[in-house]
This record gives C-alpha cells, sequence and structure tokens, in this order.
C-alpha cells in the first residue's frame, strides 16, 4: 500500500475529467465568448459581423437608460437581500434554539419550498395581491372597499415576489451558522453577568455572521440576475438589468449588444462574489448542503 | 419569557408569508369561477379535465419530464465521479478543483444561458433539445457534486477492504458494496438534478427551440397578466408531485426502517 501512495495516482484525474470537460466547453469557453462578441458589430435583426469595435461598449457607458437599469438592479437587489435577512434571521433563530419537540418538522418546511415550482410560487402572488386577489377579495368582503386597490405590477410586488422566491436561501443558511454554535456559549455568557440581550449580542450574533453573510450573498446575486420576476410580476417600468438582456437577445436579435450586457452583469455580480470569498472563503456556501 | 414569545410569533408570520400564497393556488385549482381569482363561486374538478384535456400542456410535461430524467441521468453520472474522486482521494490543489467544479452556480444563469447560446451560433449549431440537455445538466452538476459528497463522507472504507481481504475482486467489489452503499448517494443526487431542470425557466427561455415548450415556458406563455384556471390546476398538479412523491418515499423509507429495527 506504501507503494501506491508514493506513485503518482491517475485515478481522481480521471474520475474529475468529464466534470472539467464538461464545465470547460459550457462554461469557460462560453464565457470568453461573450467578451469576444461584445466587439462585434450588429448589422441588422440576427445579423452582426466580426469586428473590434467599442461601439456597444459606448452605447453600454454613454447611454443613461443602462445607467438608470444598473443603478436600480444594485437598488433592488440591496433592498431584498436587507429585507430577507430581517425577516429570515428570527424564524432561523427560532429554528436551531427550539425545545420544540418536531423541529424536524420546521426543518422540512423551510426545504419544502424548493420543490413548489419556481414560476407556480411567483405567480401565486397575482392571487394575493392582484384585482382578484386574497387581499382585495377580503377588503370588498368586508365592505372596507368598492375598487379594488392596484397593488400588483409595480416595484413593491417584484421585490415581494423574490423576497418569498430567495427567502428560504437565507433562512437556512442562517440556521446552518446557528446550528453548528456550542450551545453552552450563551449560558455562558449569562453566568459571566450579560443580559439575555447581551448574550446574543456578543456572542451568538457575532458567530452567526458567516451564515448571514453567505444567504445575504445569494440573494443579492440571485436577485441581481433575475429577469423572470419583473416580467411577471411586474409593470412595463419594473425592471431589471436581466431584462435588458432578454431584450437584446431574444426580443431585438442584436446579439453584441446582448453580449456586452451579459459580460457586464458578469463582472458586476461576479465581483460581488469575488469580495465576498476573500473574507469569508466559499466554504460556507457549500454547508447548507450538508 | 416575552422575548421568546415575539420570536415565535415572528416565525408562524413568516412561515405563513412563504405557505399562504401556496396555499391560495392549491385551493383555487377547485374553484368554480372561469377567472383565475377570487371570489370562490363554489367547488368544481372541471379545470382538472380542462388541464389533461390541454394537448399543449401535456405535450410539454412530457418534455419537461424526458428532458429532467436524462438531465438527471447525466448530471448524476459526471457529479458522482468528479464527487468519488473528492472524497476518496487526497491530491494537491483539492480548493481550487472544488470552486471549479461550483463555478456554474457562480455565473449568473441569464450570463450562462446567453454565453452558450453565443457559443452555438459561432459553431452554427441551432437550438435544439441537445442544448437543453447539456445546459441543464451544467446547472445541476454543481447541486449534485454537494449534495452527493456531502452523502459519500458518510461511506466508510473499511466495508471495500473487508471485502476485498474475503477475497473479492475490485470489480465485485465496487457492485456488491460500493455501489450499494452509493445508492442513497445517487438517489439524492438524480432526484436534485431531475427538480432543477423540471423547474428551470430562466435559462431554459433561451435555450428552447422554437415551438418547443417545456411546463414551466407553457406556463409563461399562458400568463397574460392573468391567471387561468388551468393554470391553477396545473399548480396543484405539479405540488403534488414536486412536494408529495418525495415525502411519501422519505416517508416509507422512515416506516420500514423502523420496521426493521
Amino acid at each position: 500500500m506504501a507503494d501506491t501512495a508514493t506513485k503518482f495516482d491517475k485515478r481522481p484525474a480521471l474520475l474529475l475529467t468529464p466534470a472539467f470537460i464538461a464545465i470547460t466547453a459550457l462554461v469557460v469557453i462560453p464565457m470568453s465568448f461573450i467578451l469576444v462578441y461584445s466587439f462585434y458589430e450588429n448589422v441588422d435583426l440576427a445579423v452582426d459581423r466580426v469586428a473590434f469595435q467599442f461601439g456597444n461598449w459606448e452605447e453600454l457607458l454613454t447611454d443613461g437608460y443602462y445607467h438608470n437599469a444598473i443603478w436600480k438592479t444594485l437598488k433592488i437587489s440591496f433592498v431584498v437581500t436587507v429585507l430577507a435577512a430581517v425577516l429570515g434571521y428570527l424564524p432561523a433563530y427560532f429554528i436551531a434554539m427550539t425545545k420544540f419537540r418536531h423541529k424536524w418538522l420546521l426543518l422540512l418546511l423551510l426545504i419544502l419550498p424548493f420543490w413548489v415550482s419556481f414560476i407556480i410560487r411567483t405567480l401565486s402572488w397575482i392571487h394575493i395581491l392582484g384585482n382578484q386577489g386574497a387581499i382585495n377579495g377580503l377588503l370588498q368582503w368586508l365592505g372596507l372597499t368598492d375598487e379594488p386597490i392596484r397593488m400588483m405590477f409595480n416595484e413593491f410586488s417584484v421585490m415581494v415576489g423574490l423576497i418569498h422566491v430567495f427567502l428560504p436561501y437565507m433562512i437556512l443558511n442562517i440556521y446552518v451558522s446557528l446550528e453548528g454554535i456550542d450551545e453552552n456559549l450563551e449560558p455562558a455568557a449569562r453566568t459571566l453577568g450579560a443580559t439575555p440581550w447581551q448574550a446574543f449580542k456578543e456572542v451568538t450574533l457575532p458567530l452567526s455572521l458567516p451564515g448571514l453573510a453567505a444567504g445575504s450573498l445569494l440573494v443579492f446575486v440571485l436577485t441581481g440576475g433575475s429577469y423572470v420576476t419583473p416580467l411577471i410580476l411586474g409593470g412595463p417600468s419594473d425592471f431589471l438589468f436581466g431584462n435588458l438582456i432578454y431584450d437584446a437577445v431574444v426580443t431585438e436579435l442584436n446579439w453584441p449588444m446582448g453580449a456586452t450586457l451579459s459580460f457586464t452583469l458578469l463582472v458586476l455580480l461576479g465581483s460581488v462574489v469575488v469580495i465576498y470569498s476573500r473574507f469569508m472563503g466559499l466554504n460556507q456556501l457549500s454547508k447548507a448542503f450538508g | 419569557m416575552n422575548a421568546w414569545a415575539f420570536i415565535r410569533f415572528y416565525t408562524i408570520l413568516v412561515y405563513t408569508f412563504m405557505f399562504a400564497p401556496i396555499i391560495v393556488v392549491l385551493i383555487l385549482a377547485f374553484n368554480a369561477s372561469q377567472f383565475g381569482g377570487f371570489p370562490i363561486e363554489g367547488f368544481s374538478l372541471r379545470w382538472f379535465g380542462e388541464l389533461f384535456q390541454n394537448e399543449a400542456i401535456m405535450r410539454a410535461f412530457r418534455t419537461s419530464f424526458i428532458l429532467g430524467l436524462m438531465t438527471a441521468l447525466v448530471a448524476t453520472t459526471i457529479g458522482i465521479l468528479a464527487a468519488l474522486a473528492l472524497v476518496r482521494y487526497q491530491f494537491r490543489g483539492k480548493d481550487w478543483i472544488t470552486t471549479f467544479l461550483i463555478s456554474p452556480v457562480l455565473v449568473p444563469e441569464t450570463v450562462l444561458a446567453v454565453g452558450l447560446l453565443i457559443f452555438l451560433r459561432w459553431l452554427h449549431m441551432p437550438r435544439s433539445f441537445g442544448l437543453l440537455l447539456l445546459g441543464h445538466s451544467i446547472i445541476a452538476l454543481p447541486f449534485v457534486v454537494l449534495v452527493v459528497q456531502a452523502r459519500l463522507v458518510g461511506i466508510r472504507r473499511e466495508y471495500e477492504e473487508a471485502a476485498r481481504s474475503l477475497g473479492a475482486s475490485p470489480v465485485q467489489t465496487f457492485f456488491a458494496v460500493t455501489f450499494p452503499l452509493l445508492m442513497p448517494a445517487i438517489f439524492a443526487g438524480a432526484l436534485f438534478a431531475f427538480t432543477i431542470s423540471f423547474d428551470n425557466i430562466t435559462a431554459t427561455i433561451f435555450w428552447r427551440p422554437s415551438g418547443m415548450e417545456t411546463v414551466p415556458t407553457q406556463i409563461f406563455g399562458m400568463l397574460r397578466h392573468s391567471v387561468s384556471p388551468e393554470i391553477n390546476a396545473l399548480g396543484f398538479v405539479m405540488i403534488c408531485i414536486t412536494v408529495g412523491v418525495p415525502l411519501l418515499a422519505g416517508g416509507l423509507a422512515r416506516y420500514f426502517s423502523r420496521k426493521k429495527v
């Protein structure tokens, strides 16, 4: 056995080869093509010319429409992330700390939304906030309003839909880091004279920050890359940066501009991931799968 | 304790926020009204009948189902091999390799979709079912690797070594010992990959060939700022499948494993 251990073992390399080929061919090479295509020139609908020119980049950098979209996307991603953290922290804390016998049930319910179709979960908000939705139905039944109140197809409903879909990622990540904390630490702080709030603030909260950061990263990046939710729950002016890509590629068939916008989104969200991994490493992200 | 009561109440509210919309879809699937929303005008199974007679939806269902099964096959095969390498062997640069394997998750799906599409355009290849299969597999691969890896860590090598020392050949050992021990990991990975493929819409809208619809893109196409009752019925059926089947499988597995002991 000692003999085989010192020799170079080919088996892991063989086992990894299919995955490497797949990711290289389907992710790495296509990403470089996005960059190359961003210098091409769009001639007509679905027709482009091989070129090395900066027209697409110039348009992106000078047109206020695109700046507005970038700004709006960052803003919505930020607000959705903060709200998801505010909504998610206490439930995660509750699940981690409860003495409830059927804790598994709470955990199961947390994973359940992942199994329900994304588009069903998204459109379900039309049933809640829409003109024929539950809230308007209730208000009219109670006689509080005659006319339905408009709550749909605006920035609010888009954000509600995004939070609803991404909240489980946040709760799960916070829960995982809370669950890993030694349960004697908080009582120890208490015996040393800390109030419950101090014990939480000085011990538990700092130790749960990695999970909070991992959840926030996921929610921010997932929101920043969305375009389907605004299409379903938003009005004409509620678009994210992903919608510009969708319009360029699917509607206008302007491939070079679509490539330019895609590369921009990749750099924007990629730099968030890079900053995060400088501080936290990427290990925390995989813990939620344990 | 007051703070704890508040936390519990808050948790209940958040769970309500997560589940109320889903429950509303389940209820509205049985609404007799010909509009998809409230008020409820009576109980009816009519929309399920219409659903099963809707040729477009049924076709989308078949497409999604086959695509999901094939994605599960491809992604799980590649993913298990990679996860085995990561768990079983020690080698240099493991962290980098793990990051590389997870990298498709770090690319926004929209960007991944456009990139692959442009690459295909450069190759002068039309969009096809094969593109959807490869694309879905690459989206599912990181999740499969993570899930399978987590399960594999628990399998001890002593079982294999025992089989070998009792005279089994490496091939016999694999099929008699390793493979059965791997089954739960394979199953978990495949289920995950199937779900990811079955649910995907973000990339699918870009990749599908014209005229081909999966269930999510079909629903997306049917939404015209209102929800038809058929969509509610479809939602009910989908939730029953994607939630009910794993729950039932998990429940049965627990029941039988308890009986054995």
